[in-house]
């Protein structure tokens, strides 16, 4: 191995101060930069000429491709549909732009890198590395600066000025608690309710299919059937119905009575229609992955699974509660209602959650 | 030529001019007697229903029952309706080849007029749901797309996925893509809720609004796809990994290949 190597990449020294042993072709040795070889286009002239046409041509088809871009901006029609091999039916635009777009960035790039690689000033330049520490001189200059600043802005002195500037700073995470102030406790006990808190037994809230915006009796929900639902007087237009909607809807399925293996659950239900919550406990995902031969209801978002028979049980996944349930009855003309708000807030569990 | 002269009065001929005879008073009485043809249509549908009991008994009554009403390999048949057996038996899903998780659509094993046949037989055993007719599942009005998008996503998206393209449920369950299913069939599913697919019955979701739901998966379908290699239109998922896989995995190997590639000029 030795002999192979050139001279300029053995060590300066062999360690022939005494103390260390001199060890015959140190593995360890610095090996120095490698030679420096000239590459074919500094040697050849018509190579590097070669190199500078290729460098051009890649430009100038870029140039093309952006001037395709434009002519097919202008030219292709905006529905117009053709057939490309492994994409399949696609919009000739969409096609063109794209391609032409992608041409033309990618051949100005590798032009670049090219041109680098073959015509510019190839010479190796060390660059050593040194400790990160600044050297004493300069600490100490900058702590004489610092010094000086300070004495020069009066801090010590001006009072007002260090005191107003403390408040201000002090003032300023206020802003983050304005923000953020919903994760907190301020918003009190809002996340506790939901719109059918304004149903009473006196004055009960209807259910509202949101298919058909209608009421719906019990016969109309068929066992093995999913249905959604919202309360009497929330309207798709009104500003507040996004906000609402996250915490109001509700999924409603029937069980055979047979087969409710919850008995508090049964009772909130109406003749084994049961109106669970659509959101997730975990973190507030929409769930209604409902599948009506073993009544699981799956959270897309992270797969916590509810028992819809067994009272919404958590049988699965990282949800903490089950999913709350309204109670529902029926009115005198014979409509499904809920007569109160749910029991448990409904959606993520927080801190102030019983 | 003179043989067939000689023989023009062929032995049978007789019989044949009978058999005119009766035909002819049969279609005679049939035209003059209307008040008849009810009594023909049942006969003819029962008819049907006696084929199909015979269909039955030898394809499905080991899971169902020798008359449908279920066993521990298969529910109880009393009452689903023919919508529910056009279904199942028209996607080739039964008979089922194997009992799990779920029992997929596979190549159809009956013709229409048997699949007909038993959908009228199971119809006899209770009322239930009735297969769709043409009118029901084909949309004309073009809001229909758009009404049918909304009613797509607020029912059908959450398992079914945004494009309509599958996804996966529980314990190696799954709602397949509907890429494939006829308009006809995709009716019939919301309306019988097959395996474990919710229903949803004329009295939550409208006729109307299937046939809408109907025309925008329709719709999806055919669509072509603006921007191509939908990547099974699947979201962030499949369009993240290709992403990172692909994009990212090219630009490293570009990376690679530029650094180490020398453009030094060999020696000797
Ligand atoms: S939000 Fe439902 S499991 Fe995470």
């Amino acid at each position: 191995m030795s002999h192979e190597m050139s001279d300029e990449k053995l060590p300066e020294s062999h360690g022939s101060e005494g103390h260390e042993v001199a060890v015959h072709g140190d593995p360890f040795a610095d090996p120095g930069l490698p030679a420096h070889g000239p590459r074919r286009t500094d040697i050849d002239e018509r190579a590097a000429k070669r190199a500078e046409r290729q460098v051009s041509l890649l430009f100038i088809v870029s140039m093309l491709a952006t001037v395709g871009f434009i002519a097919s901006y202008v030219a292709i029609d905006i529905d117009k549909i053709v057939y490309i091999f492994p994409l399949g039916h696609v919009s000739a635009l969409n096609f063109a732009l794209g391609m032409t777009l992608g041409v033309a960035l990618f051949c100005i790039g590798a032009g670049a890198v090219h041109w680098a690689r073959t015509l510019m000033s190839d010479h190796e330049i060390p660059a050593d590395r040194h400790p990160i520490e600044a050297d004493d001189e300069l600490r100490a200059d900058v702590i004489e600066q610092f010094q000086t600043g300070a004495a020069e802005s009066g801090f010590g002195r001006r009072k007002m000025l260090r005191n107003t500037l403390i408040g201000s700073m002090a003032l300023v995470p206020l802003s983050g608690v304005v923000l953020l102030r919903d994760l907190g406790p301020l918003p009190e006990d809002k996340l506790a309710h939901t719109g059918w808190e304004l149903a009473t037994p006196a004055k009960p809230l209807k259910l509202i299919n949101m298919n058909t915006n209608e009421p719906m009796k019990p016969e109309d929900i068929v066992t093995g059937s999913l249905t959604f639902a919202k309360p009497e007087g929330l309207e798709e237009d009104q500003e507040i119905f996004q906000e609402q909607i996250a915490k109001d809807a509700l999924m409603i399925i029937r069980i055979a009575p047979e087969d409710l293996k919850d008995k508090t659950s049964a009772e909130l239900g109406f003749e084994g229609i049961l109106a669970y919550s659509k959101i997730c406990t975990h973190v507030g995902c929409p769930i209604s992955l409902y599948e009506q031969q073993t009544h699981h209801a799956l959270c897309p978002c992270h797969q916590s699974t509810f028992d819809l028979a067994d009272g919404a049980r958590v049988i699965f996944g990282p949800a903490g509660h089950p999913l709350p349930q309204l109670k529902i009855t029926t009115d005198e003309k014979g409509f499904l209602v809920a007569t109160g708000d749910f029991q448990e807030p409904v959606g993520p569990s927080y801190w102030e959650r019983p | 030529m003179k043989k067939l002269s000689a023989r023009r009065r062929h032995p049978l001929a007789a019989l044949v001019v009978l058999l005119l005879a009766l035909a002819a008073t049969g279609g005679l009485y049939a035209a003059f007697a209307p008040a008849e043809k009810a009594q023909a249509d049942t006969s003819a549908q029962s008819l049907a229903i006696e084929e199909g009991k015979k269909l039955f008994a030898v394809g499905c009554s080991s899971c169902h029952g020798l008359d449908g009403q279920g066993s521990s390999d298969g529910p109880s048949l009393v009452g689903v309706g023919s919508a529910a057996v056009d279904f199942q038996v028209g996607t080739g899903r039964m008979p089922a080849q194997q009992s799990g998780a779920q029992v997929p659509a596979k190549r159809v094993v009956y013709s229409q007029a048997q699949i007909d046949q038993l959908a009228a037989y199971v119809a006899s055993l209770g009322p239930g749901p009735v297969a769709p007719t043409k009118e029901q599942y084909t949309s004309t009005d073009p809001n229909d797309v758009a009404k049918g998008g909304e009613l797509f996503r607020t029912n059908c998206a959450q398992c079914h996925n945004f494009a309509g393209k599958g996804g996966a449920l529980t314990k190696g369950k799954y709602a397949p893509t509907l890429e494939n299913t006829s308009p006809k069939h995709i009716y019939e599913a919301m309306q019988t809720g097959p395996q474990n697919m919710p229903s949803f019955p004329d009295t939550t979701m409208p006729e109307e609004q299937k046939k809408q739901i109907v025309a925008w998966v329709s719709h999806t379908n055919d669509e072509p796809n603006p921007g191509g290699l939908s990547l099974g239109s699947l979201g962030p998922v499949t369009e993240g990994l290709f992403g990172w896989i692909f994009a990212l995995g090219s630009l490293i190997v570009v990376a690679i290949w530029v650094a180490a590639h020398t453009t030094k000029a060999k020696k000797s």
